[in-house]
């Protein structure tokens, strides 16, 4: 009995702060729907630096769509930044696949000279801030006259060593036995790697470019850095632009950003949480 | 693991280097090749690029501006990542206690997806002048101008990574053979010696690559920190990463150099020291 009521009781606790956690969630849709005046009235303390503190209603007294629509309809800038966006994050993806899934396999399957120093630098990269390696990547960038196109972001994160972090993970995990057995049946290495290594690693694949994915599609700092022209920056730069006085209009944007994230979030979250258990699995 | 590796010798363990070899060479060319040139400068004068010596590192060590944002980097790091290694655990143990609430984790996941931008302007909601937070107390305290800045970063970090944690030790927490617990309970140890004894030295393997994915996220608060507050934020959430950007636009590429050098030597020193501590059987 008294089990019970612990039980019933950490669930609560649980539930209330998860509820708690979503919460700034729905304070942005809420706000994206309350019209322009309305906002300007609850954030007006705010605005003039006064004493009236910002008015808050979970139901807009005019509910409206006017943001979305001068973002869909009226903003070019934000559709060129989406597709920006998408874009570069694509760009990303793809080549994280070809190179870093490989790669994986190598540091997981095979023993070769100087792996674990390889594997121990490739950690140390991953872990170094952006600010550690922006000096070096700005040199190697510019003197390829790469600063200021669409490459100077792309490139470098395609060759970032964080997914080779995560999928090694899957790949590690894969029993002795099978790869024995497909190279009894006379597989290649290749084929090893293509017939038994990519399926029994996808789940991990598949969460290490969702977390990919939602890095991509938020990064600030690179693009900040090595992309002068404003019509080349990513949708994730377009939001800190919208002052306060447009604080419903930011919620607008912020929802859209947020929408195609959620998107991959809600097909995929299983497999996110899957492929993050099998990356924090002991190897 | 170790039987694998030994057939792959035989069959010619090089040609695993055809499936590194793409990454490594990106990696060379875009992160060691450059760094060598780091490394040079940060041993030469900015303008004319003569040599001079340890100049740079004793110019950088004695900076008030460097010292000040290592003590509040490390006082970031200490605050938090225990913390959030502590709550997610408690979490984690909270679903294997109760399996049904398995369900409600995407609650705890959410964060994630969420720009650092949009963090931003929830901030300025919540924790300015005219916030709720103050109409809640009644009070005018701008909570991000005073020392309670840290405070907000570091609750923003835990919101946001909480269940990422989670579901890390959660996985940790079901590798665990569940014989062994059970064999425990049977000779009489109780619940809280069966944890101590059994549950966390099993979870030693994960905590490695928790510790270290936590690490990586740690270093991401700067966004929030940034946007809120540009370059020169609140004295206490000036971080390392603040006076690398600013020595960068004021194209101090000396002393970026030599803090960039002396940040990676420690971050890698650091990495090392947990390999050793907790990966003990040594993944590869």
């Amino acid at each position: 009995m008294k089990k019970k009521i612990v039980n019933w009781m950490a669930a609560g606790i649980f539930l209330a702060l998860g509820a708690a956690i979503c919460l700034p969630v729905l304070m942005l849709v809420s706000g994206s729907l309350a019209d322009g005046q309305e906002w300007m009235q609850r954030t007006a303390g705010y605005l003039h630096d006064t004493q009236e503190y910002i008015g808050w209603r979970w139901i807009p007294d005019y509910p409206t769509v006017e943001h979305y629509q001068r973002l869909l309809f009226y903003s070019p800038a934000f559709f060129r930044l989406f597709w920006n966006s998408l874009g570069m994050t694509g760009g990303i993806l793809l080549g994280q696949l070809v190179i870093a899934v490989p790669a994986a396999w190598a540091f997981a399957v095979y023993r070769f000279r100087g792996k674990n120093l390889l594997f121990s630098l490739y950690v140390i990269l991953m872990l170094l801030p952006f600010q550690v390696t922006m000096l070096s990547k700005y040199l190697v960038l510019q003197q390829a006259g790469m600063i200021n196109t669409r490459w100077a972001v792309v490139l470098p994160a395609i060759f970032s060593t964080f997914p080779v972090f995560l999928i090694y993970r899957s790949f590690a995990g894969i029993p002795a036995e099978l790869l024995e057995a497909a190279r009894v049946d006379g597989a290649g290495e290749l084929q090893s790697f293509v017939r038994v290594g990519l399926p029994v690693a996808q789940g991990g694949i598949l969460a290490a470019m969702i977390l990919s994915f939602l890095e991509s599609w938020n990064m600030m700092e690179e693009p900040l850095t090595f992309l002068q022209d404003k019509s080349l920056w990513p949708l994730s730069l377009y939001l800190p632009e919208i002052a306060m006085d447009q604080a419903g209009y930011a919620c607008g944007a912020s929802v859209i950003t947020l929408t195609v994230s959620l998107f991959v979030f809600a097909i995929f979250h299983d497999a996110l949480e899957q492929g993050i258990i099998t990356s924090g699995l002991k190897a | 693991m170790k039987k694998i590796a030994k057939r792959s010798v035989r069959r010619g363990g090089s040609r695993g280097l055809w499936f590194l070899a793409p990454s490594l060479l990106g990696v060379g060319y875009l992160v060691l090749l450059p760094t060598g040139d780091v490394l040079r400068r940060s041993f030469a004068t900015a303008l004319s690029g003569q040599w001079a010596g340890l100049d740079n590192y004793r110019r950088v060590l004695e900076n008030e501006a460097f010292r000040l944002a290592v003590t509040n980097t490390l006082r970031f790091l200490a605050l938090s990542l225990p913390l959030l290694l502590f709550l997610g655990l408690l979490l984690a143990l909270v679903i294997c206690r109760v399996p049904r609430l398995e369900h409600f984790k995407a609650m705890y996941l959410l964060p994630m997806a969420i720009p650092a931008a949009t963090v931003v302007l929830v901030w300025r909601l919540v924790f300015s002048r005219q916030g709720f937070l103050n109409a809640w107390l009644g009070t005018h305290v701008d909570f991000m101008g005073e020392s309670s800045s840290l405070a907000i970063l570091v609750g923003s970090y835990i919101w946001k990574n909480l269940g990422y944690t989670m579901v890390l030790w959660l996985a940790g927490l079901k590798a665990i053979p569940a014989e062994q617990t059970e064999a425990a309970r049977v000779d009489g140890a109780g619940r809280i010696r069966c944890f101590f004894q059994i549950t966390l030295p099993n979870l030693k393997g994960s905590a490695y690559t928790i510790t270290v994915l936590s690490l990586l996220n740690a270093f991401k608060s700067f966004r929030e920190a940034y946007l809120v507050s540009g370059a020169y934020p609140q004295q206490d959430i000036y971080l390392l990463q603040h006076l690398f950007q600013n020595w960068y636009t004021k194209l101090d590429m000396d002393k970026l150099a030599a803090g960039a050098v002396l940040m990676a030597l420690v971050l890698g020193a650091l990495s090392l020291l947990l390999q050793r501590l907790w990966n003990t059987t040594d993944a590869l």
